[in-house]
């Protein structure tokens, strides 16, 4: 048995005391490749913004790298891509600089950049394919090179875990494949990566294990669901999944 | 220049210069923030700060400190609690500050000249007692602002990715209050409550325009903070103008200077330079 890396056990979590997770367990081993699937509100960024500490649990636990949330402190272990860029208040940042915040966690704050941080944000910077784009502001970017820059970041840590929600939405195709190639890297040197997706694009051949959210719990766990309906035609590549007791016509339409 | 033959007038400079550096410092992290007021929010709170110091004979500037901190932390409880009601919170703090700080100065025995010492700035009447405390508390914020640049940068750029970096957010922000706090009452003996905030934002509102990164913004909003407080006090030795005012309008002059050339430039780079009009993504959806 690989060592757990991330165990959530009857996690729920409310925002204003409307649930939007109830009773979620869910356990990723070292090396897995995980989707989290789901409709738009279904509670799936919700429940890995939850296994991050981002937003409080109401209920039940989370456990990484074997050690409850509220103790955790080995960040450096991991990545954290999020949806998008913030806009910030309109300061110009490099793309080199913000991928540089990435060594943040494994350096600590209070000591200044050395060789070895350098050497990481070039290394990050050229498995996303932006190694030439280091010295533009990221605001200049198009999303998709914007979302291949947060990627960098989450990988200038040198991290043992990657998250990431909704990494390809709305992202060009060649970012897709950039970041799916980067991706293929990162878990061939034993990387574990729970992700978010609405659709999966180029990312498919890379997961090894989906699940499925649905009205805040956990209806699907196991292999990569089938495209269903017009959704399985070849030109169209949304995974849309479904659970056995939900309305047909929702994705029927 | 004979002007600055008088210690006076050379007090006045250096603590100009000290202020001109370490404001614009700290004031890239409020406007990445979008925070760029909270300065002259503070400086309300602090006026209170003034007139509480006054009315009980201590260091006006000292109980600013205190007071002053105090309303920055309050303020970043307020921000960081994210509630829709945030604006009025601050409005209250705001203008209850404002109020207060006239009402005490008030009911204190001192002149309504003191009141407007500390609203709009008397740089001339530094003391060295005064210019020592500019100096060590500007050293100190400058040095904090510039060594904890990557930590500062990360928590004002993407709050939540700095909280999955494990760094400590939320004593960095009270470090960001604290040294707005700070930054705001060493500020007041130059150009007053009503202007700190320009000298913190409109450095790097200018400097943002040419630049293309963090630090090299930082770097130019510090120089152009720096260039505004020693022109704007030789302006004010030589036309005898309010030296704050005086300093504050230097620094807009520069931000419409800048403003106009980078204009100017990137106009003319497009005739020169053939349209280069970005590559439309791909469709990610077939239309059919």
């Amino acid at each position: 048995m690989k060592p757990p890396v991330i165990t959530v056990e009857h996690g729920a979590v409310g925002y204003d005391g409307r649930p939007v997770l109830r009773d979620v367990s869910l356990r990723v081993t070292a090396g897995e490749v995980v989707a989290v699937l789901g409709a738009n509100g279904s509670g799936k960024s919700t429940l890995v913004r939850a296994v991050l500490g981002l937003v409080p649990l109401t209920g039940g636990s989370v456990t990484l790298f074997d050690r409850p949330l509220r103790r955790f402190r080995q960040w450096e272990r991991v990545g954290y891509v999020p949806q998008r860029l913030g806009a910030g208040g309109g300061v110009p940042a490099t793309v080199r600089e913000v991928v540089a915040s990435g060594r943040l966690a494994r350096r600590g704050f209070l000591r200044p950049p050395g060789a070895a941080d350098r050497a990481a944000v070039d290394l990050a910077l050229r498995a996303v394919g932006l190694a030439d784009r280091a010295g533009d502001p990221v605001a200049t970017l198009s999303g998709g090179q914007q979302q291949r820059t947060l990627i960098a970041r989450a990988l200038a840590g040198r991290p043992e875990l990657l998250v990431l929600d909704e990494p390809t939405a709305g992202v060009d195709a060649a970012s897709q494949e950039a970041f799916a190639g980067a991706l293929r890297e990162f878990v061939a040197d034993g990387g574990t990566v729970l992700l978010v997706a609405h659709e999966l694009g180029p990312l498919r051949p890379v997961i090894s294990r989906a699940i499925v959210v649905h009205e805040g719990g956990i209806c699907h766990d196991g292999s990569v669901p089938e495209p269903a309906g017009h959704h399985a035609e070849p030109d169209h590549d949304h995974v849309h999944p479904h659970c056995p007791d939900e309305p047909a016509r929702l994705w029927s339409i | 220049m004979e002007l600055f033959q008088y210690p006076y007038m050379q007090r006045a400079l250096i603590g100009a210069l000290i202020i001109g550096l370490a404001a614009p410092a700290l004031g890239i992290y409020l406007v990445q923030r979008r925070l760029a007021l909270i300065g002259d929010g503070v400086g309300h709170v602090a006026l209170t700060g003034v007139g509480a110091g006054l009315l009980l004979n201590r260091s006006p500037v000292l109980v600013a400190v205190i007071v002053a901190t105090l309303g920055a932390i309050g303020i970043e409880l307020v921000r960081s609690r994210g509630r829709t009601s945030g604006d009025l919170a601050l409005a209250l703090l705001f203008y209850g500050g404002i109020a207060g700080g006239v009402m005490l100065v008030g009911l204190s025995d001192s002149t309504s000249s003191n009141l407007n010492a500390y609203l709009f700035g008397s740089l001339t009447t530094i003391s060295p007692a005064d210019l020592t405390t500019i100096a060590v508390l500007g050293a100190a914020i400058l040095v904090t602002m510039i060594a904890l640049r990557p930590a500062l940068f990360a928590v004002s750029h993407d709050e939540e990715y700095a909280r999955v970096s494990g760094l400590p957010v939320r004593t960095l922000n009270m470090l960001i209050a604290v040294a707005t706090a700070v930054t705001v009452t060493i500020a007041m003996r130059a150009v007053g409550v009503l202007l700190i905030s320009a000298l913190m934002v409109v450095p790097v509102a200018t400097a943002q325009q040419v630049t293309r990164g963090f630090r090299s913004t930082m770097t130019a909003a510090m120089a152009l903070g720096l260039f505004a407080a020693g022109s704007g006090v030789w302006v004010a030795a030589n036309a005898d103008t309010a030296p704050g005012a005086s300093v504050v309008l230097m620094a807009i002059a520069s931000f419409l200077v800048v403003a106009l050339a980078a204009g100017a430039w990137r106009v003319l780079r497009r005739r020169t330079t053939p349209t280069a009009v970005p590559a439309p993504e791909p469709h990610e959806v077939v239309l059919r």
